[in-house]
């Protein structure tokens, strides 16, 4: 007997005493060998020696040798790969790739060969001990939610409470900024938004999905009744069954329509955490079937992507700058902030709870020495919180009002001449535009009026106040982009301009820069953990950030989807209803991916019959959504499975409900705010970096699963299972993230699943990061830690200058020039609204602009509805009646000409829809704007879906779908033109989408309508 | 002996609604027995925010107030209490026994604050009672003081002296005193919720061009007493502000250059945006 043959031999008897072990030890264990019966061989298939494990009725037996009829076979080339591969401390990097040369492969029923892996695995990981007691019996596990990490308190299977974390001693301290001779130290404690405090409610929430449904009138191998999606109510079925149908559906689909024929689509966000994020565990499942991507659109960064990228570049956050060391900047060099439809104290950044609030409250005792300026339509949370000077603009028009700006600084030499002799190209071409020698017409102040309503001296004495101080930009409610104006029509406009203003005035010089203090944290940048758009579990490096650094530190099965046939999310209903669609990528890469036009149907692809839909916030999110009614009852969709934790939105629509449970209820990993990709060191939010294990709090709840064991069991069925799990649960992928990053140097896997975070220690002083723009001022190679541009994107050398083609900030664009576009010219120019005063005869129709920014206490669908705590809040929705109604603010004046007043039930209209609200007349707008928050939960339909009013609050079936220019594939419905009127009590309202169908359609029986489910 | 006492900061309340939230978790679907029943999950506002919006577009602000049980010292609630079924204890919190305060409906009338809510389905009067069961095991802090992130919800334990000197030196005030019942929820920037302001903006014609007036001199008036001064900023714009509610005419006078240039009379009942004053 050779060594190797030797060794093997002595690991697979130590395998099975360590799976007899564990069982002794473990009752879980114990359950788990209830499960199956099976004879599983391990054996070389070079010396043809192995051994085989016996499982019968929860007892294992083991023999040396080969038996004659195994279930499962686990076969090694030769003894010798056995032992190395099977010795722990397992080498990930070693198994994927004797798996990717067959010197390890699988044989015998997938079923079989799946849970014998996953009992091997679990039997390592089954006395894992999590959480910390507390007295009377409580546990205390850590979680995240979206809105920011807490501590879990459990008692008998029951969430007691969820708090934000005061750190303890054994926690670092805080950094301390020092800024105009005072010191600056955050508290030593987590933050959460009103959405993670909301959690428990949720979790608990009555219209939880507790078992898999079908659609009562839905008949797989019969009447299918398309036509009554969202009409019809469903009967409770097994999980086999459920599972059964989806996986011979999606055989069906490949087998009679080919490539092509299924497509997945998922929200934007989803229930924190790395391996269950969509990006990670849904994409890995999505890839290894073969499904059309629903390509989506940048929903909150419209503007800078399709607009500002072109001027600066900065691809790598979609057009959004970088951040570093602005805080500290700020704080001790600027003199004004200009908050610019930024909301920060509403949209808490993302994900960053309430740790910007702390910052800017710095703001407010005089110390520092910073006013504040607001520019928004609607007086917002940060106006209030932070008191200045608030411009209203009437929506979409303050393009013009900074172009009034700029035209002032050129007027009185108010402008940073030599920065912008040295640091910008194309400013005399703007300098024309804007001083009327281009077209006749000066863009000043005066001129600015007329469409913004904001007086013209207000303008030139807001031009002379920044054009002789420091000032900060801060737009949108990250300081650099991100929601609010750009994402309605003129939003590349916007876009565009706020980087034209600061490239005017020195953007990096001390005190010049983006931001309101939501980013650029004096935090330490070089501790890896990756973020969940880095893919988690994936293995996808084409769609998610892994390739970067995920992939080399977590080797795992690459998947790649074999199906390229893609769907641009605004036009998903006509791509999926009518057959055909055209979109624009949003690709990170470079400024020209955008350039490269997809179509759908993709040539030689089946068009879509099939749709895997993950949660129901499409209906809520996206824009004119009735269409997405008619697509749901479209014959051509031949089959919808929806996998949803909540009954919401449009789970309505589904012919098969898969309930899926939170991550409250299952195992996870993650860092607070780490999103990776797009929002790369999304921690410069934070206070503090703070890295969760998130342990189950709970067991999941009714009969719903993790989103996990339903991909691996659909997995399963089409014999992709240990391709998809590569044998492996979710607790081990958890570990394997962990040892991914930085973690395991400061803290042991065992201490970490007890004490459930690990706060990162803060920069020494002396090794924070670089000031962002601070390189480019100085002409330097580019210092900060991002890894963009890509090193084909310099022009002259690498690291020096920006993205753009002279490698300076651009007021002409040279990628605009290469790409010609009539709406995106190589100058911005002001273009008002296609939706707005200008529209004539549909402004006289519906003369109210609506605003709809993102929402202050739900985080778009999350936390809303739900029968949560957050219903309470009457800022958030009022009960009138027995209803909790959405709420819609407008001016006080507008109101009573229409005899309205405070809570009275409202029909919001136009010709796509009609939703209830209830009224709040504020003068935080000004005449003829009104306002609610987009992204509501619930639809709630009161007749027939599409044919009548709403009174859920989805102010998104009332919003433009229309692009903002006709080659972006840009979201441009954060504004609409409506009407409002007292409630009539009439419930039909024929949308526009159906009534453009009425005249063609074919007569149908009618069909009963049935009492949709609740 | 030291009590507990709560101090809220209106300028630094956002209205997050986070206490509330906060409170709502700990007590929804949770019993604490001898403390508290579970609150219900709707209709109750243990802590409720009152907002006041002042002025109109662009001169406006607004302000939020949390309020919630005052945990008087002399508590009407108590007084009318059968069986003992409200106590105060030593430590400052008054307390509703969650059994023998069952079916005492008349208890939610007899806080003149609103703040005992009557719990439909277990038939018995509530309150945010300080998160006793919390404060009696060392916590320290209620769920509202630890989730507020500005500060702006602060508990403290001092001794009535220390709380008293503290109210005087810092201005607090307490809601309603003429009631005396002697709350111990405090208030600091109570003024921008209770009190009003009259704003506007100054503004000249500068060579035919319409410019904001800086600089110029405002007193405002009333009863031929100067109330207050202040000179527009840089936007020409003025807020004179704390002033009561509806205290009635007042006359705006406004120097420029050295010479009075104009006066503007002003009603105060609730704020009053005088808009764009053309000098």
């Amino acid at each position: 007997m050779s060594f190797d043959t030797l060794k093997f031999s002595t690991v697979l008897f130590g395998l099975a005493q360590a799976l007899k072990l564990s069982a002794w030890q473990h009752p879980s264990f114990r359950e788990r060998l209830k499960e199956r019966n099976l004879v599983a061989q391990v054996k070389a298939r070079d010396e043809e020696i192995g051994r085989w494990y016996q499982i019968s009725n929860g007892r294992i037996s083991s023999r040396k040798g080969l038996h004659a009829k195994p279930d499962v076979t686990l076969s090694f080339k030769t003894a010798g790969d056995g032992a190395r591969l099977l010795t722990p401390p397992i080498n990930w990097l070693e198994q994927i790739n004797a798996q990717k040369d067959f010197i390890l492969t699988v044989d015998g029923e997938e079923d079989l060969t799946n849970w014998f892996a996953q009992t091997i695995m679990q039997s390592q990981t089954a006395g894992w001990k999590f959480g910390t007691p507390m007295p009377g019996g409580v546990m205390r596990y850590c979680n995240m939610t979206n809105g920011g990490p807490v501590f879990v308190d459990v008692k008998d299977d029951k969430i007691i409470r969820m708090m934000p974390i005061d750190f303890d001693d054994k926690d670092p301290p805080p950094w301390t900024i020092k800024a105009k001779g005072h010191s600056f130290t955050p508290p030593r404690r987590t933050t959460i938004a009103p959405h993670g405090q909301n959690t428990k409610s949720i979790i608990y929430a009555p219209n939880r999905l507790l078992k898999p449904m079908k659609r009562v009138d839905f008949d797989p191998n019969g009447a299918r009744n398309p036509q009554n999606r969202g009409k019809s109510g469903y009967v409770e079925i097994s999980w086999d069954e459920a599972l059964s149908i989806v996986s011979s559906e999606i055989k069906r689909m490949k087998r009679d329509f080919g490539p092509g024929s299924i497509a997945v689509s998922h929200g934007s966000h989803h229930t924190w955490g790395n391996i269950g994020y969509y990006l990670s565990a849904l994409f890995r499942f999505s890839n290894a079937v073969g499904m059309t991507r629903v390509h989506h659109n940048p929903d909150s960064w419209e503007g800078w992507y399709w607009g500002a990228v072109h001027h600066w570049g900065h691809t790598l956050r979609v057009g959004q700058s970088e951040t570093y060391g602005t805080v500290e900047d700020c704080m001790q060099n600027a003199e004004m902030i200009v908050f610019w439809s930024a909301d920060p104290e509403t949209t808490s950044g993302s994900y960053g709870a309430q740790e910007g609030t702390i910052r800017r409250q710095w703001l407010k005792d005089g110390k520092l020495g910073i006013k504040v300026v607001h520019v928004d339509p609607f007086f917002n949370s940060s106006a209030q919180f932070l008191p200045g000077k608030w411009f209203a603009p009437k929506p979409t028009t303050s393009v013009a009002m900074a172009m009034a700006i700029a035209q002032v600084w050129i007027e009185e030499g108010l402008y940073d001449k030599e920065y912008v002799k040295t640091h910008t190209v194309g400013f005399d071409k703007w300098a024309d535009y804007l001083t009327g020698k281009e077209d006749g017409v000066p863009k000043t102040p005066e001129w600015q009026e007329k469409e913004t309503g904001v007086p013209a001296k207000d303008v030139r004495a807001l031009a002379r106040e920044w054009g002789r101080k420091k000032v900060y930009l801060a737009p949108g409610g990250w300081g650099n982009g991100h929601g609010g104006a750009c994402r309605n029509q003129t939003g590349i406009q916007w876009a565009r301009v706020m980087v034209c203003l600061i490239a005017m005035q020195g953007l990096g010089k001390p005190g010049i820069n983006m931001g309101n203090l939501q980013w650029g944290c004096p935090l330490d940048f070089n501790f890896y953990f990756p973020g969940y758009s880095d893919g988690g579990m994936s293995g996808d490096l084409e769609n998610t950030g892994m390739p970067v650094e995920l992939y080399q530190r977590m080797p795992q099965l690459a998947t790649m989807n074999s199906t390229f046939q893609r769907i641009p999310r605004i036009w998903m209903p006509e791509a999926l209803a009518d057959g055909k669609a055209e979109g624009w990528p949003w690709v990170g890469k470079s400024i020209e991916h955008q350039f490269a036009k997809f179509a759908y149907p993709a040539p030689g692809h089946s068009p879509v019959k099939m749709l895997y839909k993950y949660g129901g916030s499409i209906i809520g999110t996206m824009n004119n959504t009735n269409r997405h009614v008619r697509m749901y009852q479209s014959e051509k969709l031949e089959f919808i499975v929806n996998q949803s934790i909540w009954h919401e939105g449009e789970s309505m629509f589904a012919d098969i409900i898969l309930p899926a449970c939170t991550n409250f209820e299952r195992v996870d990993i993650s860092e607070w705010a780490g999103f990776g990709g797009y929002g790369h060191h999304g921690q410069q939010q934070l206070n503090h970096r703070v890295i969760i294990f998130q342990a189950p709090a709970i067991k999941p709840l009714g009969e719903s699963k993790t989103d996990y064991w339903i991909f691996n069991e659909i997995s399963k069925r089409l014999g992709l299972a240990n391709y998809f799990s590569e044998g492996m649960n979710e607790i081990d992928w958890v570990k394997r993230h962990f040892d991914a990053s930085d973690l395991p140097k400061k803290i042991s896997w065992k201490e970490f699943m007890k004490r459930g975070y690990y706060v990162v220690p803060a920069e020494k002083e002396k090794l924070r990061t670089p000031l962002s723009f601070k390189w480019f001022v100085e002409n330097r190679k580019k210092d900060v830690p991002e890894p963009h541009p890509l090193p084909s994107d310099y022009t002259e050398e690498f690291l020096k200058g920006l993205q753009t083609q002279s490698g300076k900030l651009e007021f002409e664009c040279n990628s605009l020039k290469r790409f010609a576009d009539p709406e995106r010219p190589p100058i911005v120019k002001y273009e008002p609204s296609w939706e707005g005063q200008h529209s004539g005869a549909m402004f006289e129709k519906f003369p109210l602009q609506m605003l709809t920014p993102h929402a202050k206490y739900s985080f778009h669908t999350q936390g809303d509805g739900k029968d949560s705590f957050i219903m309470n809040i009457e800022d958030h929705r009022a009960k009138v009646g027995d209803y909790y109604y959405w709420i819609m603010r407008m001016n006080p004046e507008d109101a009573a000409e229409r005899g309205i007043k405070k809570h009275d039930i409202v029909k919001v209209f136009n010709d796509r829809g009609a939703v209830l609200c209830a009224a709040l007349p504020t003068h935080r707008l000004g005449r003829g704007v009104c306002h609610g928050y987009e992204s509501c939960a619930v639809y709630d339909p009161m007749g027939e879906p599409g044919k009548s009013v709403d009174r859920g609050g989805c102010l998104n079936l009332l919003t433009p779908e229309k692009t903002q220019t006709k080659t972006t594939h840009s979201l441009a419905g954060a504004n609409a033109l409506v009407q409002i009127e007292k409630w009539d009590g009439k419930i039909e309202h024929m949308s526009e989408t159906f009534a453009r169908m009425e005249p063609q359609k074919k007569a149908v029986e009618p069909v009963a309508v049935l009492e949709p489910a609740k | 002996m030291s009590k507990w006492n709560v101090i809220i900061d209106v300028a630094e309340c956002t209205n997050c609604n986070l206490c509330t939230l906060a409170t709502m978790d700990e007590h929804v679907g949770n019993e604490w027995p001898g403390y508290s029943a579970p609150m219900q999950k709707h209709g109750h506002r243990w802590i409720n925010i009152l907002q006041k919006e002042r002025g109109t577009t662009p001169y406006f602000d607004a302000a939020y107030v949390p309020t919630m049980c005052n945990h008087c010292d002399d508590a009407p609630c108590i007084k009318v209490a059968k069986d003992g079924a409200i106590r105060k204890r030593e430590d400052g919190i008054v307390l509703i026994d969650p059994v023998k305060a069952k079916g005492q409906k008349q208890l939610v009338e007899a806080c003149p604050y609103g703040h005992i809510w009557w719990n439909e389905e277990l038939q018995t009067p509530q309150h945010w009672n300080f998160d006793a069961h919390l404060i009696d095991s060392g916590w320290g802090k209620t769920r509202a003081s630890q989730v507020c992130p500005t500060g702006a919800f602060v508990t403290l334990k001092i001794s009535d002296e220390e709380m008293a000197h503290k109210a005087k030196a810092e201005n607090l005030e307490v809601i309603k005193p003429e009631l005396n019942a002697k709350p111990r929820v405090y208030y600091r920037n109570l003024w921008r919720y209770s009190t009003a302001f009259v704003a506007g903006t100054l503004s000249h014609d500068v060579g035919g061009r319409i410019e904001c007036l800086e600089g110029a001199k405002l007193r405002l008036v009333k009863d031929g007493k100067t109330v207050a001064e202040q000179a527009s900023d840089n936007y020409g714009d003025f807020k004179f502000d704390r002033l009561p509610e509806n205290s009635g005419s007042y006359v705006l006078e406004i120097e420029a250059a050295g010479k009075t240039k104009k006066t503007v009379d002003a009603h105060v009942t609730e704020s009053v945006n005088l808009g764009d004053i053309r000098v």
